[in-house]
């Protein structure tokens, strides 16, 4: 890090977070299909259906993937590391696959733009399951969670094979692909009030029992064996880590797909303004990773209106940048 | 000698096939620190995590405060026994007072609150080593020396009664050397048992008491005045120096005059 000691107090970098989100909620209600519209009154219908529970509903997913950011980066004391690893996004994708492949057989239009109400609530249960699926697999070959090398190279394994499974049925079922290739770059197009409900309802109780194992993870910066020396039974509250960060990932994108670099950069915004323990951070990385996809859905939605680029395509464009300049400030004397 | 604190008899260990640790037996008295030498591959840390509880033994059996190592519940150990690893490990983005703060854990748990007297505790820790002008920084903005004492806050803060030291020299310059061991003096004479594996063996020499290992084995246990000790220690450093008195202390002198 470029910076030996806390750039900014825990209140400010808090305040400009909370600032910052009121001010993109307010662009996200005001961005429409036809450009900015100021005219809430006229648009209240528009806003209270779709801009509001949509912008929300990209805040939250961003803070479950944020938080899941965090949790991973300390989990395995690697700040590349992201919530994605250990066989989550394969897994949700071939539980995608494979309702859509089902829909396609039963003879359902495919596409999610034009899938029924039936079909979508399956995908997102499908993207959830599969989610977690790949997690479970993923403990069961690593034999628990008390060897975090096996871990993630067990992670490494169910993401190939589960990946080149969803590519098999891909192949016999071609018209799928759109469905799945929507599902991969994330989107923020479907959210309802129903999705935002069920995601924060998620986030209150996820972020609250994560910050209670947030000392394990503080434990863990002096390495695997003095965290035992202090009496940690690591293998058991690894793997509570792992539910955790499984969970917060599941959630998020079975709701918004895989929506990438939210997780891995929301924590690097955090540590590079602040120094706090894994408690602040944890709640801190929910905070930012909320911003970082709420602005991106903003600027999805806005850059080439009517048209909308998919929302994953942004984060990546938005958290490749932050990335790249923290690198070029890193290298820089300090 | 006063209570022993740890003891340990028939200690052995294999790690791929090679036999680390074989039938090592010592126990660690309340108020005396030891120095633990040897060469490269002697066994000294494998004995050490062993001692710590952190890796079971194949064979042997270890008592730490009159119990059973594999008897003490993870939490109760950590507060009887602190244990600090070789450097390199520790690497993070956490301030230094809140890693001298985890030294705490093992009374604090999970989610209970430090107290004003853990507060000043962690303080007197870093007053200790000399860290307390660091406590807003990055761990992983300091340089190797500064992060050793602050790492070996961390464990003095857990004010455990026996301390277990992994090479707490490492990176350290000669000044902050002189003052770890005279910190590790001041830890024993307070009553704790304190075992360090040190390289340098003029600081070694200034121990209470040697325990001497080579190939797995404790070869010599005993005072640096014991000439049978100090010629072992000699031995299983090939001779490479000689021991000879130096005032009130035995030195260490290197030989680099046999070709």
């Amino acid at each position: 890090m470029p910076v030996h000691r806390a750039a900014l107090s825990v209140p400010a970098l808090v305040a400009s977070l909370l600032g910052l989100s009121v001010l993109l909620l307010a662009a996200g209600v005001s961005a429409g299909s036809e450009g900015w519209s100021l005219n809430w009154r006229a648009d209240a219908d528009l806003i209270s259906a779709i801009r509001a529970p949509r912008s929300l509903g990209a805040w939250v997913a961003g803070a479950l993937l944020g938080l899941a950011g965090a949790l991973a980066q300390g989990l395995f004391r690697n700040p590349l590391a992201d919530p994605f690893l250990l066989g989550s996004a394969a897994g949700a994708g071939l539980g995608v696959v494979l309702v859509l492949v089902a829909g396609g057989a039963a003879g359902v239009t495919l596409g999610l733009a034009q899938a029924g109400w039936l079909l979508q609530a399956g995908l997102v249960s499908a993207a959830f399951v599969g989610a977690l699926a790949g997690v479970l697999l993923t403990l069961l070959l690593a034999g628990g969670a008390a060897r975090p090398m096996r871990l993630l190279l067990c992670g490494v394994v169910v993401g190939v094979l589960m990946g080149s499974l969803s590519d098999l049925l891909l192949i016999l079922s071609p018209e799928a692909l759109r469905g799945k290739q929507v599902f991969l770059l994330g989107t923020t197009g479907f959210l309802g009030w129903q999705h935002v409900a069920w995601m924060a309802g998620s986030l209150v109780w996820l972020l609250p029992l994560a910050r209670r194992l947030a000392r394990v993870l503080d434990a863990l910066v002096l390495g695997e064996a003095s965290a035992s020396s202090l009496g940690l039974n690591l293998p058991r509250l690894r793997l509570g880590l792992v539910a955790l960060m499984a969970l917060a990932t599941a959630c998020a994108v079975s709701q918004a797909g895989l929506v990438a670099f939210v997780g891995l950069v929301a924590p690097h915004i955090v540590r590079r303004w602040v120094v706090v323990t894994h408690a602040g951070l944890l709640a801190l990385s929910a905070l930012s990773g909320g911003v970082l996809l709420l602005a991106a859905d903003v600027l999805a939605r806005s850059v080439i209106a009517p048209q909308e680029l998919p929302v994953g395509v942004v984060t990546a464009l938005l958290g490749g940048g932050y990335l790249l300049w923290l690198l070029r400030q890193q290298t820089r004397p300090a | 000698m006063s209570a022993d604190l740890l003891t340990a008899s028939g200690l052995s260990l294999s790690l791929g096939g090679r036999r680390v640790v074989d039938g090592v037996s010592l126990s660690l008295h309340a108020g005396q620190w030891v120095a633990l030498v040897g060469p490269n591959g002697a066994g000294k840390s494998s004995l050490l995590s062993i001692l710590a509880g952190l890796r079971p033994p194949d064979e042997g059996l270890i008592t730490l405060a009159g119990r059973a190592m594999t008897q003490w519940p993870a939490r109760d150990r950590a507060r009887q026994l602190a244990w600090l690893s070789q450097q390199g490990e520790a690497e993070g983005d956490i301030a230094v007072a809140d890693v001298v703060r985890l030294g705490r854990l093992p009374h604090l748990g999970l989610i209970g609150q430090a107290g004003p007297d853990d507060e000043q505790i962690v303080q007197a820790a870093m007053a200790e080593t000399e860290c307390l002008a660091l406590a807003g920084r990055r761990l992983s903005a300091l340089s190797g020396g500064e992060r050793q004492r602050v790492l070996l806050a961390r464990a003095l803060a857990v004010q455990a009664p026996v301390l277990l030291l992994d090479e707490p020299t490492t990176h350290l310059d000669a000044p902050h050397q002189h003052d770890l061991v005279r910190s590790l003096v001041r830890q024993a004479r307070a009553g704790r048992a304190v075992a360090a594996v040190l390289h340098d063996l003029n600081l070694a020499l200034a121990a209470d008491r040697l325990l001497v290992m080579a190939q797995g084995r404790l070869q010599a246990d005993g005072a640096p005045s014991d000439p049978a000790v100090r010629a072992t220690l000699e031995a299983v450093f090939a001779h490479a120096f000689r021991i000879e008195r130096f005032g009130q202390r035995w030195v260490a002198v290197p030989d680099l005059d046999t070709p």
